[in-house]
C-alpha cells in the first residue's frame, strides 16, 4: 500500500495552491458572487486550460495528458481551499469525464478537446424534478426527428447549466435511457439561470422540440449516469477535503487570536478538544477523498462502498466540522462578512450533490449480509 | 418512580383556553399572514409589529407582564399553552426586546416615572426596542464591555460600540449595558441605561447574516447625551439587572414552538417529496425513523420545560437549569433545520430563487438552516451554558 503522491502530483499540488493564494482568494469568489454575470470568469477558465489542469486526468488520444482522475482530486482539494469559483467539478470531472465514456472519437474532438483547452465548458444535465439522487428516474423524452432528435422536458440544479456551451442531457428514446448533446444555444431550449446557496450559479433547463447535436452511445447511458454520480460524488469528496482543511486552518487561527475573559479563547480545554474532533474528522475525509478518487476509476462493489463511505464522511463529519467551524467563531460566524460561512454554504451543497449521507447509506445498507 | 401527587393533564380550564386562543388566531390574523405562515414564510419586521399591534388590541401582547402593568392575567400554564398556540399557528415572532427583556426589567427596577414613560408603548407597540450588550471585544466575556457611559451632571455622555444588535435599523430605544465605573470587579462598574436611537451621536450600520436577512447591526455611540432618568435601577447596578433579565428569557431559549414547528415542517416536506421509488418520503422507514427520533427527543425537551414552569408556577426563581433548556432547544431547531434540508435533497441548493423553482414552504428553509446556527451562539453560547451547569449545578471545581 502506497499513499504517497508522486514527484509530479506534488507538484501539481503546489502549483494549484500557489496559483490560487496569488489569482483567485477567497475575495475574488465574494466579488464574483457578488456580481451579475455567470459566477465565474471565462478568462480564468482559458487560464486553466492554458497551464494544462483541464486537459490533466484525460487521455492523450482526446487531447489530454495521460493523468488520472486522482491528478484533477489534487486540484479540486486546493482548489476547494480558495473557493474558486470556475466549474472545475462540474465540466472537467462531471460532464467531462462522462463525455469521455459515452462518446467516440469524432465527438471528443467536436465538444471534450476545445473543453480541455480551456475554450468551452460543459454541464451533465441528469437531475430532475421527484427523481430524488437516481439518475436513471428520467422523464425527459427524445425523439427522432429526420436524421436527428428532439428533447422535450426539464432538468434542475443543473450544475454550470446556465453557461455551459455544451449540455449532456438524458433522455428517454424509445423507452431506453439515452444521452444526448445539446448546444447551449439551441433553439427551444430556455436557461433560466438559479442562484445556489453556496454562491454559485446554475440552471434549471426546459426543453420544448430541442435538437440534439449528437447522440452518445459508446457505453449502456444506465452506466454512464451511474459512474457519473460516482465521479461526481468522489470530486465532491475531494473538493469537500480542502473546504474541510480550510475550515480547520481559519478556526484554529481564530482560536489563538480571539481573546474573552482575559485570554485566548483557544486555551479552553473544551474548545480544544472540539478542535481536535474536527481534525480527526478532516483527517478520515482526507482518507476517503483518496479512496474514493482511486477507485472511481474500477469496476465492482469496492466502488460504490467507497464512494458511500466518502460521502458519509463529507455529509457527518464534514457536517460536524463545518457546523463547529461556525459554532467556535462565535457572532462573527454568522455574519455574511465573515468568509467561514462561504465554506460553510460550499459544504453544504458538496454533501448533498451526488447522493447524501441517507441516500448512501441507504445504498450500502441494502448490500449488507452476515459473513 | 412517579410520585402519586404528579399530574402532568392539563385541566379543563386550560383546555378552554386553549380553543379560546386558537379561535382568535384564526379570526384575527390577516389573511396574508396566515397564507405566510401556511407556507412556513419569513416575517419582515413590519409585519411582526403589525401582528404585535393586533394582539395589543386584544389585550394579549404581554402574556408574562402582571396585570397591574398591562399583562392579561394569565397563569403559567396560560402563557405557556398561548406561546404554544402562537407558534403552532406560525403567527409572527413578536419582538422579544421590549416585552420579554427590557419591560419586565422596567417593572421590577423602573421608577414610577419610567414605568408610566416606557410600558404603555411597549405594550402598543408605537416604540420598537433593541439590546445593546454585546460589543466587538465582549461576547462571552460580557462583563469586560467598555462601552463608557461618562458623569456630565444632568446627563451621561454616552461613547463606544455596540455590535450584533438585532433589528437596531427598526428600534427606537436601545438598551444598553455600560460602563459608569473602572473601580473594583468589572461587574461592579456597569449601569443599565436606555438610549433614544435617534439622539445625536448614535448610528445604526445593518449587516448581512448567514441567512442573507438584514437581521443584526453595528451601532455606534459619539459623544451621545443620554438624561440621567434613563438609567435603570442603580448606577453601577447594571449587572443585577442583567442577570435578572437571564431568567425571563428560558421560554425563549427553550424553544419549544420553533422546535415544534420545524419538525412539522420537515413531516410536511417528507410528505410533499419523492423518493426514487415514486413514494412519499413520509412513507420510507428510513426517513420515519429519523423524524421519529427528533419528534421523541423534543417530547423529552418539552416534559422538562414542563417541569421548570410547574416550580415557577410555585414561586421558584428560575435557576441554572435554564442553561438545560437552552442546550437542549437550540440543539433541536438546528437538528430539525438541517432535517428539513436533508429532506429536501436537490431543492436545499436553491437560494433565494423566484417562485417556482421549489415549493413555497421549502423557500425560506435554506436561509433559516444557515441563521439558526445562531442559536447555539446567542443568548448566552452553549458553551457557557455548559460552563454554568459545571459550576453552579455540577458544583466542578475550576482551576
Ligand atoms: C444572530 C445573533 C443575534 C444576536 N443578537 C444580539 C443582540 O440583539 N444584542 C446583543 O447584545 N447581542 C446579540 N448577539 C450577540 C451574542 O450574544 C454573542 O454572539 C454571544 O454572546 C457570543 O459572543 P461572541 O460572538 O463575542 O463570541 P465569543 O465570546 O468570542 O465566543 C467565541 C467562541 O468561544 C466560546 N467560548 C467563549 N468563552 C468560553 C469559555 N469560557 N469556555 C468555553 N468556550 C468559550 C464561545 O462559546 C464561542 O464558541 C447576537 C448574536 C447572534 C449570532
Amino acid at each position: 500500500m502506497d499513499f504517497d503522491l508522486s514527484e509530479e502530483q506534488q507538484m501539481l499540488a503546489k502549483t494549484v495552491r500557489d496559483w490560487a493564494r496569488k489569482e483567485s482568494t477567497v475575495e475574488r469568489f465574494r466579488k464574483v458572487r457578488d456580481a451579475d454575470g455567470l459566477g465565474f470568469d471565462p478568462k480564468v477558465w482559458a487560464q486553466m486550460g492554458e497551464l494544462g489542469w483541464l486537459a490533466m486526468p484525460f487521455p492523450e488520444s482526446v487531447g489530454g495528458f495521460g493523468g488520472s482522475f486522482v491528478d484533477a482530486g489534487l486540484a479540486l482539494e486546493e482548489l476547494g481551499k480558495m473557493l474558486v469559483p470556475e466549474p472545475y467539478l462540474a465540466s472537467v470531472a462531471l460532464a467531462g469525464r462522462a463525455l469521455l465514456r459515452a462518446g467516440d472519437a469524432a465527438q471528443h474532438e467536436r465538444f471534450l478537446t476545445p473543453m480541455l483547452e480551456g475554450q468551452t465548458t460543459l454541464a451533465l444535465a441528469y437531475a430532475e424534478r421527484d427523481a430524488r439522487f437516481d439518475p436513471a428516474h428520467v422523464r425527459t423524452e427524445a425523439k427522432a426527428a429526420g436524421d436527428g432528435w428532439t428533447l422535450s422536458g426539464e432538468k434542475i440544479f443543473v450544475l454550470n447549466g446556465h453557461a455551459a456551451d455544451h449540455l449532456l442531457v438524458s433522455a428517454v428514446l424509445d423507452g431506453e435511457l439515452a444521452l444526448f448533446v445539446v448546444e447551449g444555444g439551441a433553439e427551444g431550449l430556455t436557461r433560466e439561470t438559479l442562484r445556489f446557496i453556496d454562491g454559485h450559479r446554475g440552471a434549471r433547463l426546459r426543453f420544448e422540440n430541442t435538437p440534439a447535436a449528437a447522440r452518445l452511445t459508446a457505453m449502456d447511458t444506465a452506466e454512464v449516469l451511474q459512474r457519473a454520480m460516482h465521479d461526481g460524488a468522489a470530486a465532491a469528496a475531494a473538493e469537500g477535503l480542502g473546504v474541510l482543511q480550510a475550515m480547520l486552518g481559519i478556526t484554529t487561527e481564530y482560536l489563538k487570536t480571539r481573546e474573552q475573559f482575559g485570554v485566548k479563547i483557544g486555551s479552553f480545554q473544551a474548545l480544544q478538544h472540539r478542535a481536535v474532533e474536527m481534525f480527526v474528522e478532516v483527517e478520515l475525509m482526507r482518507s476517503m477523498a483518496i479512496e474514493a478518487m482511486v477507485r472511481a476509476d474500477e469496476d465492482g462493489p469496492e466502488r460504490a462502498a467507497a464512494i458511500a463511505a466518502a460521502k458519509m464522511q463529507l455529509g457527518v463529519g464534514g457536517a460536524f466540522v463545518s457546523r463547529q467551524a461556525i459554532q467556535l467563531h462565535g457572532g462573527i460566524g454568522v455574519t455574511d462578512e465573515a468568509d467561514i460561512g462561504l465554506f460553510f454554504k460550499r459544504h453544504h451543497a458538496l454533501m448533498t450533490l451526488f447522493g447524501d449521507v441517507e441516500h448512501h447509506v441507504g445504498a450500502y445498507a441494502d448490500t449488507l449480509a452476515a459473513e | 418512580m412517579v410520585p402519586p401527587a404528579m399530574d402532568l393533564t392539563f385541566t379543563e380550564r386550560d383546555e378552554a383556553f386553549r380553543k379560546e386562543v386558537r379561535e382568535f388566531v384564526a379570526s384575527a390574523m390577516p389573511p396574508e399572514m396566515k397564507q405566510k405562515a401556511a407556507d412556513y414564510g419569513h416575517f419582515s419586521m413590519p409585519e411582526i409589529m403589525e401582528w404585535h399591534k393586533i394582539l395589543a388590541k386584544k389585550g394579549w401582547v404581554a402574556p408574562h407582564w402582571p396585570e397591574a402593568a398591562g399583562g392579561p392575567g394569565f397563569d403559567a400554564t396560560q402563557r405557556f399553552i398561548f406561546s404554544e398556540e402562537m407558534e403552532l399557528a406560525g403567527a409572527p415572532p413578536l419582538s422579544p426586546f421590549g416585552l420579554v427583556m427590557v419591560g419586565p426589567l422596567i417593572i421590577r427596577f423602573g421608577t414610577d416615572e419610567q414605568k408610566q414613560r416606557f410600558l404603555p408603548k411597549i405594550l402598543s407597540g408605537e416604540e420598537v426596542w433593541c439590546q445593546g450588550y454585546s460589543e466587538p471585544g465582549a461576547g462571552s466575556d460580557l462583563a469586560s464591555l467598555r462601552t463608557s457611559a461618562e458623569d456630565a451632571g444632568d446627563h451621561f455622555v454616552v461613547n463606544g460600540q455596540k455590535t450584533w444588535t438585532t433589528y437596531a435599523q427598526y428600534a427606537d430605544w436601545i438598551f444598553c449595558l455600560v460602563r459608569t465605573s473602572n473601580e473594583g470587579k468589572k461587574q461592579a462598574g456597569i449601569s443599565f441605561l436606555l438610549i433614544p436611537i435617534d439622539a445625536p451621536g448614535v448610528e445604526v450600520k445593518p449587516m448581512q447574516t448567514l441567512g442573507h436577512t438584514p437581521a443584526f447591526c453595528d451601532t455606534f455611540f459619539d459623544n451621545v447625551k443620554v438624561p440621567k432618568e434613563n438609567l435603570l435601577g442603580p448606577l453601577n447596578g447594571g449587572w443585577t439587572l442583567a442577570k435578572a433579565l437571564l431568567g425571563h428569557e428560558r421560554t425563549l431559549v427553550a424553544a419549544v414552538g420553533q422546535c415544534r414547528r420545524t419538525i412539522r415542517l420537515a413531516k410536511h416536506i417528507a410528505a410533499e417529496t419523492q423518493g426514487a421509488d415514486g413514494k412519499p418520503l413520509l412513507d420510507d422507514p428510513r426517513w420515519r425513523d429519523r423524524i421519529a427520533r427528533l419528534e421523541l427527543r423534543l417530547r423529552a425537551h418539552q416534559m422538562t420545560n414542563y417541569r421548570s414552569l410547574a416550580e415557577q408556577q410555585k414561586g421558584k426563581h428560575p435557576g441554572p437549569e435554564t442553561s438545560i433548556l437552552k442546550l437542549v432547544g437550540s440543539e433541536l431547531v438546528q437538528a430539525a433545520d438541517e432535517l428539513c434540508m436533508e429532506l429536501m435533497g436537490l431543492n436545499s441548493l436553491s437560494w433565494f430563487n423566484d417562485e417556482g423553482v421549489v415549493p413555497a414552504f421549502e423557500q425560506w428553509v435554506p436561509s433559516t438552516f444557515c441563521y439558526d446556527r445562531a442559536t447555539t451562539i446567542y443568548a448566552g453560547s452553549n458553551e457557557i451554558q455548559k460552563n454554568i451547569i459545571a459550576k453552579m449545578i455540577l458544583g466542578l471545581p475550576s482551576k
